[in-house]
């Protein structure tokens, strides 16, 4: 164990020394958090505050979802409606960029939705406001969702249509569970955002651990660390150790860092805490298993980062999993990023350290499995 | 202890792939005594002395440190040696403070035995006005005598140097050679590894010449040129086809041995002033042409033309 400490000790002082992990484990991350969030944060007011509606339908069912539902939300300055008479002007409105989405209701649809038939409500969303559309689609969603609820009732008390208007009418009202969704989602993003990078950058940032094997190989000094007599584990494990420290550091610098300038609240610190730690583990030992394939430093940093930018692209650092698409999202909880950032969103809902029991432990099978493989590895790489 | 050596190796063979790199190899090293392994590059030394230091398994044989069987996964019997790479093991962005505390610590001194050995070492290594900058704003020279520096810190039984001067400044050459023989003074066994004549000859109390991964022979300087016998060593300068001029003189019934190196010719003969006449005509047959003719005294460098064939350095 003493061996491990002045190997691990040793290493950091060599770490700290370097301008360069300062600058890719703390400077760009924040940085980049801070860019995209002025650039998405921006967006984002200006979406929300624009929709178009047109509502050609002017039946019961219609006028509950652009008086009611909108209506509040528009009193609440979640959203600005603008009434327009056909489609086709939301369409234009949409497409000159004065709202991010229209939203039209067909001639028919309240009959339509009475009498148990199929009904669409349209949305047209401006191609780059995906998050204005996402917020009029929650809202349409949330609305529908009602509706179903509704029919469901006509369906087996089998009464005469009037009494769906009026059923419809008592239902829950579907703003307050709209208004959290778009609150709930402009949140996400921010924070969102911000553990992404940090979680991304982690990989890098952890990325030295077992690679400063080979360093000390082309330094020589590895020769010198397995003829002392200590015991060879010592050398991996004072290693891992040193990056495990430097990753848990940086984490911790990042998500105080970006909780204090974006507002965000992670929540529950304990199971934060063991988030980060398990996330740092996980990213030791994936790094550490792509380093014990190089021939020599240069070359596990080459594949180290294709694997970082990989393994970050697929858990949804860059884009919401839900935009992936079902087959990449199943795909996705093969990365530490997205059990990551799953379990910051459980806690964010205001969780207590349990509800980050599952993220946590796929971690931690993350970096066993990982570690073990590095562990067979390594001994082709002490040999100086 | 009393006449225990302080390294027994005997039978020391390792194979990469086809390729026999050390082949049988054996000797003993007591306390006090240095101990050189004489080859050319390629010879095995390399390879021979990382099994004696533990950082190579061995195919077969044995290494016993002061009496106790050594290996390399065992980190015990290492406290005992100290270890000099061949090519420089320093962290270039510590200071020459910080490599020599963190390695003193690691070889088991406490925080203020190693304090103290660090400064005491750094006197040694004439560094100690730069100790606190960067090593890798030292010149070559510096960075060697603090690579050597570092296997002395804990003060090992068994001191084991590979090629330590090779691309050193003369001065900084003549240094380490002190510092070694200081060491052995004091009652170090030395392992000395080199290819120059020279440093095996002033250094060294017993040689091994090596090549080719087998030991040829062993022994004290004037052992060794015993085995030569009453041969004259003549040494031509020359230019043009060499391989063909040494070739061409070891035909010669009185010639014993012929290599060549750059720009010369090496021969053992039985009786210089003889052969001589014979030689300088058949070596110019031969597409050489001589420059100079020197007559010496047998030494290590003719011990191993004797034994191989080859010159020392070719
Ligand atoms: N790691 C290795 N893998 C394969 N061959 C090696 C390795 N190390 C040394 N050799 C070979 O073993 C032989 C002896 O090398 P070495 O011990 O370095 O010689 P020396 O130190 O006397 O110059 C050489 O032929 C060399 O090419
Ligand atoms: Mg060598």
């Amino acid at each position: 164990m003493r061996a491990v400490l002045l190997i691990a000790g040793n290493d950091l002082r060599q770490r700290l020394r370097d301008k360069s992990l300062l600058i890719m484990a703390i400077l760009v991350p924040l940085g980049l958090t801070l860019v995209l969030n002025l650039v998405f944060g921006g967006l984002e007011n200006e979406e929300i505050a624009a929709f178009a509606v047109a509502d050609q339908d002017n039946g019961p069912v219609a006028t509950q979802f652009t008086g009611r539902v909108l209506g509040a939300l528009e009193r609440e300055g979640v959203v600005d409606v603008r009434r327009v008479r056909t489609p086709e002007e939301g369409r234009a409105l949409t497409e000159e960029g004065a709202v991010a989405a229209s939203i039209s209701i067909p001639p028919g649809f309240s009959q339509a939705v009475q009498a148990g038939r199929p009904a669409v409500i349209r949305i047209v969303g401006h191609v780059d406001r995906p998050v204005g559309v996402q917020v009029a689609r929650s809202v349409v969603e949330a609305f529908a969702a009602e509706l179903r609820y509704v029919q469901i009732a006509v369906a087996t008390a089998g009464g005469p249509p009037e009494r769906v208007a009026g059923e419809a009418a008592q239902a829950p009202a579907p703003v307050r569970f709209a208004e959290a969704e778009a609150a709930r989602r402009q949140l996400d993003i921010g924070a969102n955002m911000a553990a992404g990078m940090a979680v991304f950058f982690l990989f890098f940032t952890v990325q030295f651990g077992v690679t400063s094997i080979l360093d000390e190989r082309r330094d020589g000094t590895l020769a010198r660390l397995v003829a002392a007599p200590i015991p060879r584990s010592a050398i991996l494990a004072g290693k891992l150790l040193s990056s495990v420290v430097v990753g848990t550091a940086s984490m911790a610098v990042l998500l105080v860092a970006s909780g204090l300038i974006l507002g965000v609240t992670w929540g529950d610190p304990l199971g934060v805490a063991a988030l980060v730690l398990a996330g740092v583990l996980a990213a030791t030992g994936v790094m550490g298993v792509v380093a014990t394939f190089a021939r020599n430093a240069e070359q596990a940093g080459g594949q180290q980062s294709v694997v970082a930018v990989l393994l970050g692209l697929l858990g949804g650092v860059f884009l919401p999993v839900a935009q992936l698409g079902a087959a990449l999202s199943v795909v996705s909880l093969a990365t530490p990023h997205r059990w990551f950032l799953r379990g910051l969103s459980e806690l964010a809902d205001g969780g207590g350290p349990g509800r980050v029991a599952v993220p946590v432990l796929a971690l931690l099978a993350f970096a066993l499995v990982t570690g073990a493989i590095a562990m067979a590895r390594v001994g082709r790489m002490l040999r100086p | 202890m009393g006449d225990e050596p302080v390294l027994e190796c005997r039978g020391l063979r390792k194979v990469f792939g086809e390729n026999t790199a050390v082949d049988g190899v054996g000797f003993s090293i007591a306390a006090g005594e240095t101990y050189g392994l004489l080859g050319p590059n390629g010879a095995g030394k390399t390879t021979t002395i990382s099994m004696v230091a533990g950082i190579l398994e061995r195919d077969a044989g044995d290494v016993l440190v002061e009496g106790r069987v050594h290996s390399p996964r065992d980190g015990r019997g290492k406290s005992a040696i100290g270890y000099i790479p061949q090519e420089l093991a320093i962290y270039p962005d510590l200071s020459a403070t910080e490599n020599l505390r963190f390695f003193a610590r690691l070889y088991g001194l406490s925080r203020a035995r190693a304090r103290a050995r660090t400064a005491e070492v750094l006197e040694v290594i004439g560094l100690a006005d730069r100790a606190k900058e960067p090593v890798k704003q030292y010149s070559g020279g510096m960075k060697r005598r603090l690579n050597i520096g570092i296997g002395l810190l804990h003060e090992p039984r068994l001191l084991i140097l590979d090629e330590p001067t090779v691309g050193v400044d003369p001065q900084s050459r003549n240094a380490i050679l002190e510092s070694v023989a200081r060491l052995a003074a004091e009652g170090a066994a030395v392992l000395y590894t080199t290819h120059y004549m020279e440093e095996a000859e002033r250094l060294c109390d017993r040689v091994g010449i090596i090549d080719e991964g087998r030991l040829r022979a062993e022994g004290t300087r004037r052992e060794l040129v015993g085995l030569v016998g009453e041969n004259d060593r003549v040494l031509l300068t020359a230019e043009g086809d060499l391989a063909a001029a040494a070739e061409a003189a070891g035909k010669l019934p009185a010639v014993r041995q012929a290599g060549h190196g750059e720009g010369r010719v090496d021969l053992l003969v039985e009786s210089a002033r003889e052969v001589l006449p014979a030689v300088l005509d058949t070596v110019t047959r031969a597409g050489a042409a001589v420059r100079a003719v020197e007559v010496r005294e047998p030494n290590l460098e003719a011990v191993f033309l004797h034994l191989t064939g080859k010159a020392l350095r070719d």
